[in-house]
């Protein structure tokens, strides 16, 4: 018999309840109210009190309120349908809710039980498998799914019936498996997951190296990041996290997009609901909806289903992983999670860590991370989840403990700058304070040179360099003056903004420049380090502006241009004329 | 007092400065109560323990003082009477007229589906160039002025409120000075227009725990308007670090660790619940929130604005300037993020680049005074932008321009021609060619 219980204290949405029976941590609860079922989760346990947090407002419950206990964790709910939906933090369908408002315990199912698909058996019967195999496969969005074998089962099963090709429903009987005992298990589309468990039905996770592209120079030239590599994003407001996201959410090369807007403007999502539907994937053609799932926990839904939405949102991306697919999993910000689980923490009195947030908050983030990744599967395919976050640093700063402890998981960093984006330079990475520790992976390094040259990564760590030394020279020039370097400085100065303005800035809004691919990104890196290797001859410093601005405008128009195009070969053909007419010193 | 279903209890077992503690039955949570008079609400249920935040605080309240419980959370009658009137934090009329009746709704209702919201995408003028031209403002937003407290922010709230194109106006007062709610009060009443002015006011002579209940008030008016009515509706909430404070104070007696700046770790979600309420409805209906976050000595990281900016949809600083010594919103740290939504969409063609353009200029001029200030000698071009900038920052930053947005362009490309050339502007070929004052 279920676990029942009895309200006896409320504080916020932190509520005791007094049990009849066992309950485990992390099991969810319903608290009966007036008319709805509020949806709870255990987080504390003590003696008979099991102290829950609340998926809703609280607003009008009282003490003697009943309780039921399910007996299972948070769980997703997964199987084919679940693309281009909008869901919140708990998985429930956004589009099914009747009203305006959100109603207190309005709970609607995730997936379509009526759709028919058109099934395709992967599997014979006597076939061995174990959790996390295909069985089966249908086709969502022009995308191959794969059925599974549900993740949850354990040991080895033999296929006992698998049904023929057709249309079924997802709560149709497929197969029937029979584990080690003779047991029959009846399996349909559908299969439940606990979303703070992660899903390892997978045989091993090597370490990540194939580029994922992203169409961003910033990212994809200097700090790349790799398909199941993990990235963050921290940035003071008005620096251009979200704008970033959206792009990289919108350009990357990817299978399945899922986003999770953790405790963000309700604005910024619509903005996704709006334009989805009307742009373009620009690796397929197909409507970028298609392959994109939003989870939507904006900052005035409940706090407590901030938590649950990132864990929503990672579980669905580990069920696509299994089926061989590559996932890019962004969810902004996950400092609005931490703050979440400060509130908790805070409310169960437990002694807090720095800036009041949970001791046990490093281990949270670094388990999170940690899900994401590079797995090889039973049958020899790879998937992967690229997670990139966002992080919002309270008052800009990054010594706070949320970036602190990413920093430490994470492998990529881009850090936004308020001075760049104070000055329009955007996307407002700081390249020097920006790394991507996938750049020393030999793995990387040996995939890189294999897929665009052999001598990449020597040349990102050029312009990386150039840039560096570009910085200490323009801080130089602020000290003693232009006059006060020597004329050779300045060269080496407007060598590093020819980098800046041509590599390090994209405009985001510009349809051609947005979205710039590899063998593109390759040619221009080429021909901005042929610039740098050039040694000018300039008789005033106030020549060497003047003429890298020259160049810098034309090299950018070539960004603006579709590459290859006649306009492109134009300004190309300018600027080679504007290099060869200017003197040189031909032993360099 | 009591009604004749309502228990009366009168055994208080604790009292502290916020807060005081009864044994009840039966009372839910966030309930409404009177305690001695006062109104207080339900904030903590152990067992049959109830704890009581008091709004008016605690002081001479005896162990034997009358608790009631209303059986609700505070509530909000709403219609179109709450027109044209003042009120203080508890719904109740402070302009000596009589209680308005309508239909009776919970203040701090549920959030909005985000699926049932609309992109903003309507223009919201203001008249003032400040806002209409670098920073325009669209319904549904919502955004804070961020001021130093020596500011008239106060003021440029009602011109505001005055100019701008909206059905409805719900003017918020958070721990408001007595002399600028009378201020507001007339400047609304020989203007003519407190027929579209609905107030909730908490003065600083009112407990600071009260002015919690503002906003919610507010924005449960505002609602009302918006999707009862589908108009489109204003909200001046002022001042929030006065909302911010409260706040913290709550927290601080109800024993919470507090975070940065001594601000509850709650902050954020409990001003985003505030915020999020702007809203752009399908059936047009909309709530505009704009706000004032006042800084102490102009710094932002202070965990009131910085929160705020992360949840606002852009921010609005108003400085003086100093060439013309007028008040004027500072066009290089203001920022609205909807804007791309309407300029050039919903206003002239040229918006974009005339505004980019000005701008610039503008900061052409702040370098030249900076070079100015070291010693070194300024260029031909430099004079140039400095009287430029004084120009601009006269007929189109300052508050007290009052003009339509095609206007502004005009007096843009004015100051344009009058200081520079087509090519040091820099605006696209088509424009210059169409609007360049011949």
């Amino acid at each position: 018999m279920a676990t029942k219980g009895i309200v006896t204290g409320i504080v916020s949405n932190l509520v005791t309840v007094e049990v009849d029976g066992p309950v485990s941590q992390n099991e969810i609860c319903y608290i009966i109210a007036d008319n709805a079922r509020l949806m709870s989760e255990v987080i504390k346990v003590i003696g008979k009190n099991a102290y829950v947090q609340v998926f809703e407002s609280t607003r009008s419950l009282k003490a003697g309120d009943h309780v039921e206990f399910v007996n299972h964790m948070l769980e997703v709910t997964l199987g084919p349908g679940m693309l281009s939906r909008n869901y919140d933090g708990l998985q429930n369908d956004l589009d099914k809710m009747e009203g305006v408002f959100l109603k207190r315990g309005d709970y609607t199912y995730p997936l379509d039980t009526e759709k028919l698909w058109e099934f395709t058996p992967l599997v014979t019967s006597n076939t061995t498998v174990i959790a996390g195999d295909w069985i089966g496969e249908v086709v969502e969005n022009h995308q191959k799914l794969k059925i599974m074998v549900p993740f949850a089962f354990e040991g080895k099963y033999t296929v006992k019936e698998i049904v023929a090709k057709g249309e079924y429903n997802i709560q149709h009987e497929i197969a029937v498996l029979a584990d080690s005992a003779g047991k029959e298990h009846k399996i349909n589309m559908i299969q439940k997951w606990p979303v703070k468990k992660a899903v390892t039905a997978y045989k091993e996770k090597p370490r990540p190296f194939k580029l994922l592209e992203t169409g961003y120079r910033p990212l994809d030239t200097v700090n790349p990041i790799v398909e199941g590599g993990t990235g963050f994003i921290p940035g003071p407001f008005g620096t251009g996290k979200t704008v970033l996201q959206h792009n990289i959410a919108k350009q990357t090369k990817a299978d399945i997009v899922i986003i999770a807007a953790c405790g963000e403007r309700a604005n910024e999502v619509v903005e996704i609901f709006a334009e989805y539907p009307h742009l373009v994937d620009p690796h397929t053609g197909r409507k970028l909806s298609e392959r994109t799932i939003i989870i939507a926990n904006t900052s005035n839904m409940p706090v407590a289903a901030r938590e649950a939405s990132v864990y929503t949102a990672m579980a669905i991306a580990e069920f696509y992983r299994a089926m061989g697919l590559k996932v890019l999993l962004m969810a902004d910000s996950t400092s609005r999670w931490a703050q979440a689980l400060r509130e908790m923490s805070n409310r169960l009195e437990e002694l807090p860590g720095p800036d009041a947030f949970p001791m046990d908050l490093s281990a949270i983030i670094a388990n999170f991370y940690g899900r994401a990744g590079y797995v090889k599967l039973n049958n020899g395919e790879t998937g992967s989840i690229t997670f990139i976050g966002t992080v919002s640093p309270a008052g800009g700063n990054l010594k706070e403990p949320v970036t602190e402890n990413t920093k430490k998981v994470a492998r990529c960093f881009y850090a936004l700058e308020q001075e760049r984006a104070d000055k329009k330079r955007y996307p407002a990475i700081n390249v020097l304070d920006s790394y991507s520790k996938y750049l020393e992976y030999p793995e990387f390094q040996e995939y890189i040179a294999e897929y665009i040259s052999p001598d990449w990564v020597h040349k990102v760590h050029n312009i990386k360099s150039r840039m560096a030394k570009g910085k200490e020279i323009a801080e130089q020039i602020n000290i003693l003056g232009d006059d006060g370097v020597p004329l050779d400085y300045h060269q080496i100065f407007w060598k590093s903004e020819l980098i800046d303005f041509v590599i390090l800035q994209q405009d985001g809004f510009d349809e051609v420049d947005a979205n710039t691919p590899m063998p593109r990104q390759h040619y221009m890196l080429d021909l901005v380090i042929n610039i740098c290797n050039i040694h000018f001859i300039f008789e005033h410093f106030n020549d060497v502006g003047t003429y890298f601005r020259k160049l810098i405008n034309i090299a950018k128009q070539m960004n603006f241009a579709h590459f290859e195009s006649d306009d492109f070969n134009r300004y190309k053909k300018q600027l080679d004329t504007a290099l060869e007419e200017h003197p040189k010193r031909l032993d360099d | 007092m009591a009604k004749a279903f309502q228990k009366v209890y009168t055994k208080i077992t604790k009292i502290t400065k916020a807060t005081c503690s009864l044994k009840a039955q039966g009372v839910t949570n966030e309930e409404l109560a009177s305690v001695d008079g006062r109104a207080a609400q339900v904030v903590k249920i152990e067992g049959d323990e109830v704890i009581l935040q008091v709004f008016g605080g605690t002081e001479g309240i005896p162990t034997n003082a009358e608790v009631i419980f209303m059986g609700k959370a505070p509530t909000l009658k709403v219609g179109d009477q709450l027109i044209g009137r003042f009120f203080n934090a508890y719904g109740e009329p402070i302009d000596g007229r009589p209680q308005p009746e309508g239909k009776e709704v919970e203040i701090g209702g549920p959030s909005v589906n985000p699926v049932r919201r609309e992109q903003p995408s309507e223009l919201l003028a203001t008249g003032i160039a400040g806002i209409d031209l670098n920073n325009t403002l669209v319904t549904g937003q919502k955004i804070p002025f961020f001021t130093d407290p020596d500011q008239p922010y106060n003021e440029v709230m009602a011109l505001v409120a005055l100019h701008a194109q909206s059905d409805k106006i719900i003017l918020g007062g958070m721990g408001m000075t007595n002399d600028d709610y009378l201020y507001f009060k007339n400047t609304f009443s020989n203007a003519g227009v407190l027929d579209r002015i609905v107030s909730f006011i908490n003065t600083t002579e009112d407990p600071s725990v009260e002015r919690l209940l503002i906003p919610d008030m507010a924005l449960t008016a505002a609602e009302h308007f918006a999707v009862e009515k589908h108009e489109k509706v204003l909200v001046l909430l002022s001042d929030m670090t006065n909302y911010a404070d409260a706040l913290s104070i709550v927290s601080n007696r109800m024993d919470q660790i507090p975070s940065k700046d001594s601000m509850p770790g709650s902050l954020y979600s409990d001003l985003a619940k505030i915020y999020e309420k702007a809203v752009q409805f399908p059936d047009g209906g909309s709530i505009t929130i704009i706000a004032v976050t006042t800084l102490s000595g102009g710094d932002i990281t202070h965990a009131v604005p910085d929160n705020t900016g992360y949840i606002t949809e852009g921010q609005l600083y108003l400085r003086r300037d100093t060439d013309t010594g007028k008040v004027i919103i500072d066009p290089f740290r203001s920022l609205s993020r909807l804007k791309q939504l309407v300029i050039g969409k919903k206003t002239r063609e040229d918006h974009p680049q005339v505004m980019n353009a000005a701008v610039r200029l503008y900061a052409d001029a702040s370098n030249a005074r900076t070079k100015l200030e070291n010693g070194f000698d300024l260029t031909e071009y430099d004079e140039r932008t400095l009287a430029f900038a004084k120009d601009y920052a006269r007929d189109l930053l300052a508050i007290d321009v009052s003009l339509d947005t095609t206007e502004m362009l005009n007096v843009a490309w004015k100051l344009f021609a009058k200081y520079f050339s087509p090519e040091e502007v820099n605006i696209k070929a088509v424009f210059v060619e169409k609007y360049w004052p011949k």
